[in-house]
């Protein structure tokens, strides 16, 4: 009786457990199904190609290449700066704090609770800064909230390919004269740069995806920008707006550009995938 | 005299003894071949472990020592690569293939492993884990095996004022001796011991070593030890591997003291 | 040359002094930011009156938070609720049931849906969850447009789900493969190993897995602000519509310069956001950080 039991609750949170793993699948395949069986119609070699003409919220002529610049101008850039910022950071964990693990992992541990702050707080923030600072919503605003917002992910990547740098290489470079810094770009760097792509690749997918920190910051403009100082559309956002009319035609190319974006997300993560697989194996 | 090298005679050459009145080999390997994803880690086991006695499985690490113990109650079935065929015999039923339950074979054999992982509990809950799992909930019961076994292994008088408290506050050294005796409670024919001492003092070391002794007048023990020493203190039987292959065994006098193969004499003066 | 290599190291020394100092001192700028900006609600508001008090109308300067973070716990609790039976099954099959090319199969899977952008969720939501509880409620007899607690909290679920399945998977790859082998050979089959063994041994870590899937999901912004149906109201059940916090900031940013203190309002709902996450996250990680430092 009893050995009946245990093996019918064995057999039971089997079944459940694996059945549970197969519905996230499910819900996976069921979300890129969804935007893609809702947005393929709407999709059109226009829609990526034309900024938004006279009456396009109403369901005339028109684009959304608006939104698809902006987005890749903001996410490019975001990307980059955020680079410049996080390389560092990482670099110095690696290099200047070998010694002290400790001080090395507090710095990580503080780095993944900045990684816990909504993006909607990142946005406010930037928006308080610039009413103080008398700016407006512009190009060079998002990219510099999307760049600080994505930065802790970089970092951690950046310092996951570092950590496991042998520290014999090190000593090795002290050993031939190097400073801490030569130390840091020449070998460190040279090492680490083509696993780097990865967390360059996870960084631009967030910074390109994220529609709460570029809300008031970028703010939307129909036109595609020609300086950072203008405002500039995005993609979310132009899902966001589009899927809140009530003219369904702008809502089918909400839709289309939701597809859009997905596969843009979809791309990004496959390529992650294939570069690490590449430099796991060399 | 002559009686011992006649019985030490039939565990050498356990397979040509059977049926003669001699010690019968409580586990018997028969074929056993182990293979993970890219390697053969078994080939080709024969073996026959004597009742009551300690069997040592003796050499160096990466052998597959470790392997053919965790064979023997099944716990490959942990690791979903390693792959399995041949027979092992415990109390001549099949236990690679058999119907019956397997959780019943493995509570014939208590388990020790190299570091001692003592469970999330307390002291005496380590203890009545696995009576708990056989159904046995009686009070009384429990308390009265939590106290024999902690006795058993000479761990009562240290903790008796503390049975509730986590079995993590003990040292290392009682930790290994609390997983000896909650692998007793579940009252085993057999005794699995891999590397029990490797991680403790020599103190510790000693009364486990000290328990082995005592535990065979009850107790089959099989030992991996990696210590050539310490093998020669405790074996009654002393199976030798090498790179996946039982390259020698027999009595414990036999096999110190008249090595046949040249890869055991080797060993035995070289460590490794 | 001695020269320019010295140069060159102190330099790049700064630049990484500097990066560093600036994100230890983000969180201090966010923190004072927020709360300077707001300062002049509360010397308005009573700390007390702007949490618990229900009545908000920015034009007639009655800021009562209550609403909201009713509409914001209400969310996000069901939606932990929901997720964290998935997470840990789906966890604990992958780690101690499923052969290992499950595993492998199952973290591109995790991945992408970790990198799947809020605004997709917000829309599958319309499409897929929204209709759902509006047919859901028809059949409960409940008055609902789907735009509601229910249908945020459900797409809410499943962005949280790869997020703290992800952690949960590692809580349980470090649990020693050997308290497995220790609980098994007493006799324990192995769904009582992990019921008795994995399940207490990982408590810390699932708890604290659980607890930044709760903060995450507090801050997510658009997602909910597009299927929650952004009604001021205390919900009285899951059907009801609501108004979270991270929407009611993303929504009214338009506005918020016309009417006097409503951005001061908003920035104060951002500090309170930022406040709670930030807890939420400090003493979760650090649970962490201390079981892995063991």
């Amino acid at each position: 009786m009893r050995k009946g039991k245990k093996r019918f609750e064995e057999k039971m949170f089997r079944y459940l457990s694996a059945g549970i793993t197969l519905f996230i699948v499910f819900l996976l395949l069921h979300i890129i199904w969804s935007i893609a069986s809702k947005g393929f119609a709407a999709l059109s070699w226009q829609m990526i190609t034309d900024e938004p003409k006279g009456g396009f919220y109403f369901g005339k002529e028109g684009g959304i290449l608006n939104a698809i610049a902006g987005s890749f101008y903001l996410a490019v850039a975001a990307t980059i700066l955020s680079f410049a910022i996080s390389l560092p950071v990482a670099l110095f964990i690696n290099v200047y704090l070998r010694k002290y693990p400790r001080r090395a992992n507090a710095i990580r541990f503080f780095l993944d609770v900045l990684w816990g702050i909504p993006s909607i707080v990142y946005g406010a923030f930037a928006f308080t800064i610039m009413m103080f600072a008398g700016l407006r919503t512009s190009l060079i605003a998002g990219i510099i909230t999307v760049a600080v917002m994505i930065a802790p992910i970089m970092i951690r990547a950046m310092d996951e390919v570092l950590k496991t740098i042998p520290i014999g290489l090190q000593e090795a470079a002290y050993a031939l004269g190097a400073t801490k810094t030569e130390t840091a770009f020449h070998i460190f760097l040279r090492k680490a740069l083509p696993a780097f792509a990865t967390a360059i690749l996870l960084a631009f997918g967030r910074g390109i995806g994220d529609a709460a920190s570029v809300l008031f910051t970028t703010g939307f403009t129909d036109y595609v920008p020609s300086s950072i100082q203008e405002p500039a559309a995005t993609l979310p956002l132009a899902i966001f707006f589009q899927l809140g009319s009530p003219v369904k035609e702008v809502q089918s190319r909400a839709y289309a550009a939701a597809l859009l974006l997905t596969i843009i997300i979809l791309v990004v993560s496959v390529l992650t995938r294939l570069l690490n697989r590449h430099t796991r194996q060399s | 005299m002559e009686q011992t090298t006649a019985t030490l005679k039939g565990i050498i050459h356990p397979y040509e003894h059977y049926g003669e009145g001699l010690t019968q080999p409580i586990v018997e390997v028969k074929g056993l071949n182990v293979f993970s994803k890219n390697a053969q880690i078994l080939k080709n086991i024969h073996l026959s472990v004597p009742k009551n006695k300690i069997t040592v499985l003796l050499g160096p690490s990466g052998c597959g020592k470790t392997t053919l113990l965790k064979c023997l109650n099944r716990l490959t079935d942990l690791y979903s690569d390693l792959r399995l065929d041949g027979s092992i015999f415990i109390d001549n039923e099949d236990i690679l293939n058999t119907p019956r339950d397997i959780t019943e074979i493995r509570q014939k054999m208590g388990l020790l492993l190299q570091r001692p992982f003592p469970l999330p509990m307390s002291i005496a809950g380590n203890i009545t884990y696995g009576l708990k799992l056989k159904g046995i909930r009686n009070k009384k019961i429990l308390e009265a095996k939590v106290e024999k076994h902690l006795r058993d292994v000479a761990l009562w008088d240290e903790v008796k004022d503390r049975l509730s408290h986590s079995a993590n506050s003990l040292s290392i050294g009682q930790q290994q001796r609390l997983c000896l005796a909650r692998g007793l409670a579940v009252e085993p024919e057999i005794i699995l011991a891999d590397e029990p001492t490797s991680a403790l003092d020599p103190i510790s070391s000693k009364v486990i070593e000290e328990e082995f002794i005592k535990l065979k007048n009850d107790y089959t023990i099989i030992l991996v030890t990696h210590i050539l020493r310490q093998a020669k203190r405790l074996a009654d039987y002393v199976v030798f591997m090498y790179y996946g292959e039982i390259v020698e065994h027999g009595d414990a006098e036999e096999i110190f003291n008249n090595p046949k193969t040249a890869l055991l004499k080797h060993y035995l003066e070289s460590g490794y | 040359m001695q020269l320019k290599r010295k140069l060159a190291d102190k330099l790049s020394s700064g630049w990484m002094i500097f990066s560093l100092a600036f994100f230890l001192l983000l969180p201090l700028a966010i923190g004072v930011g927020l709360v300077l900006k707001s300062k002049g609600l509360l010397h308005e508001h009573s700390l007390l009156d702007l949490l618990f008090s229900g009545n908000w109308a920015p034009s007639q300067n009655k800021f009562g938070f209550w609403p909201f973070i009713i509409s914001s716990l209400w969310v996000t609790i069901l939606a932990i609720v929901i997720a964290a039976p998935v997470c840990l099954l789906s966890a604990i099959y992958l780690s101690q049931f499923a052969p290992r090319w499950a595993l492998k199969l199952m973290r591109p899977v995790i991945d992408i849906l970790a990198g799947i952008p809020s605004v997709i969720y917000g829309v599958w939501g319309i499409l897929v969850m929204v209709p759902f509880v509006s047919s859901l409620g028809a059949i409960l007899n409940k008055e609902t447009t789907g735009f509601s607690i229910l249908a945020a909290a459900l797409v809410l679920a499943v962005m949280t789900i790869p997020y703290v399945l992800n952690m949960l998977l590692e809580v349980f790859r470090q649990i020693p493969v050997e308290l497995q082998e220790a609980s098994l050979s007493l006799g324990a089959t192995r769904w009582e190993t992990i019921k008795h063994i994995i399940l207490r041994k990982g408590l810390s870590g699932i708890i604290s897995a659980i607890g930044l899937g709760f903060s995450k999901a507090l801050g997510e912004t658009i997602a909910v602000l597009m299927v929650v149906g952004n009604v001021v109201q205390l919900p009285k059940n899951a059907f009801s519509s609501g108004y979270t916090l991270p929407s009611l900031i993303a929504n009214n940013y338009g506005e918020m310069m016309s009417i006097p203190s409503y951005d001061a309002a908003l920035m104060f709902g951002a500090l309170l956001l930022f406040a709670i996450i930030l807890a939420f996250n400090f003493l979760f990680r650090y649970i962490i950080y201390k079981s892995e430092a063991l």
